[in-house]
């Protein structure tokens, strides 16, 4: 039997021996390190802020959903394909709420003195649900694959509207993470639409899941394209993008998915009243969010 | 009469990537600019995709190598604009890929006019030749992979899975 080599590993011959080179890097790293945070003249600091934590809240709660689905997956390559659209999600809050931070140094929860943990951090660890902005769609509890194919393609054709006008916000930082963020979004959106297809063209059962679990979200779907004061008064600035202006749009393409799935479009009435912008959930989101934060908020002076 | 600030880009640009070792950040596209400020070596980069968690690790690798090479303070700034596009992997990047098993991306799709992202229900139109065999045969799997940048293919010919780095 032959003996284990020093360089077993692949990498170790690609690397050639470079001592300087070592596994992932496990300090804290600011993602906005370098770039110019200053806010725009004509831009409230504050409704800036709030604005990147309703966006970077969506996609934080969302990528914890999508990550609950890790080793549940009906097939490791559909396991690995929402691991990614998680993490994708997940990036994309990291920027946001960084960006939030640095607009606006008030939104984020105070912490004990000399507490390492970055502002990002503290604004998805520390605070309470009802200071959370994301849209309820982003929140309710996982069901089986076809919930997370419906909300995958309801929430990413909505976020793909509002980001490919937010390519042009006057908020040069939004405007770049809109911009990587289209690009990403793409993929996401065709993953659910394709699967959207699928389950409705597969078996009964298939078809059966599909519209049962378009039932359970359509009733949340108007809230993507409700506009509250804060994203209306930032549109009106150019830094923002009012969902409600995104709406003819991004329902041209979901009437093509239903089109070709041949599945009609819901007529049940959206949720009236307060949304999740304005700070009101369902009580999954505190469940959601007990089970995220207990880590960091039983050490907030820890460092990893 | 090399100068610092070309001394210092060709210790940055000999940097690997942490999860395709096979290629330089240069080669990757994703190290941006390398100057001198004073004493400080400035490095920017900037991420392929917003989740990257390789980042970290490149800007690590970065002070470390730099640091090795003699500079005393280095800097590494992230650049967010423009986003990363896989047409920045360089000529070289793309061969390195393909003899690491691996199917280099084709050009990314450019939206001519501003305007909604226009949908994809089919399967994924890509001409993708087998890293291994050559074949065309070729067949993708899942358009998520083993990191955010790839797409996961298998050849119909010698029937080896592999990973083709995704337009993007």
């Amino acid at each position: 039997m032959r003996e284990p080599a020093m360089n077993d590993s692949v990498y170790d011959g690609l690397l050639g021996g470079d001592s300087s080179q070592w596994a992932f890097g496990t300090d804290f790293e600011d993602p906005l390190a370098g770039v110019d945070t200053s806010v725009p003249a004509g831009i409230d600091a504050t409704e800036l802020a709030t604005y990147c934590l309703m966006l970077g809240d969506d996609t934080l709660v969302l990528s914890q959903r999508l990550a609950e689905w890790c080793s549940r997956g009906p097939e490791l390559e559909e396991d690995i394909a929402l691991a990614n659209m998680a993490l994708d999600l997940l990036g994309q809050a990291r920027l946001l709420l960084a960006r939030a931070a640095a607009a606006d140094p008030a939104c984020v929860p105070p912490l004990p003195e000399g507490s390492p943990v970055p502002a990002e951090d503290a604004l998805a660890f520390f605070r309470e649900a009802q200071q959370f902005r994301n849209v309820r769609m982003a929140e309710v509890p996982n069901g089986d694959f076809a919930h997370v194919v419906v909300r995958l393609l309801l929430f990413a054709n909505a976020r793909l509207a509002i980001l490919s006008r937010l390519c042009d916000s006057a908020d040069a930082v939004l405007a770049a993470v809109a911009a990587k963020g289209v690009k990403e979004l793409t993929y996401h959106r065709d993953w659910a639409g394709r699967w959207f297809v699928t389950c409705a063209q597969g078996t009964d059962e298939s078809r059966r899941r599909l519209l049962a679990a378009l039932d359970r979200l359509w009733p949340l779907h108007d809230e993507l394209f409700t506009p509250h004061p804060v994203e209306q008064s930032l549109a009106a600035r150019g830094a923002g993008v009012d969902p409600a202006a995104v709406r003819a749009e991004a329902d041209v393409v979901l009437d093509q998915v239903f089109a070709v799935a041949g599945v009609p479009r819901p007529e049940t009435p959206g949720l009236r009243g307060r949304t999740g912008r304005d700070g009101l959930h369902t009580e999954a989101l505190s469940r959601m969010l007990a089970e995220m934060q207990v880590v960091a908020r039983a050490h907030p002076m820890g460092r990893w | 009469m090399v100068s610092v600030r070309e001394r210092a880009a060709a210790v940055a640009a000999e940097v690997r990537d942490p999860e395709m070792p096979m290629l330089t950040l240069a080669d990757l596209g994703v190290l941006r600019d390398v100057r001198v400020d004073g004493d400080v070596v400035v490095a920017s980069i900037t991420p392929t995709y917003s989740g990257c968690p390789a980042m970290a690790t490149m800007r690590d690798d970065l002070v470390h190598r730099l640091t090795d090479a003699g500079f005393g303070r280095v800097e590494v700034r992230v650049v967010l604009e423009p986003a990363w596009s896989s047409d920045w992997i360089t000529e070289s990047g793309r061969a390195a890929l393909r003899a690491a098993g691996l199917s280099p991306p084709g050009p990314a799709a450019r939206l001519s006019t501003p305007g909604p992202v226009p949908l994809t229900l089919g399967p994924p139109r890509r001409e993708v030749r087998c890293p291994r065999c050559g074949s065309g045969r070729t067949r993708s799997v899942s358009e998520f992979g083993s990191t955010a940048c790839k797409a996961l293919y298998r050849c119909g010919d010698c029937l080896e899975p592999f990973d083709h780095v995704k337009e993007i």
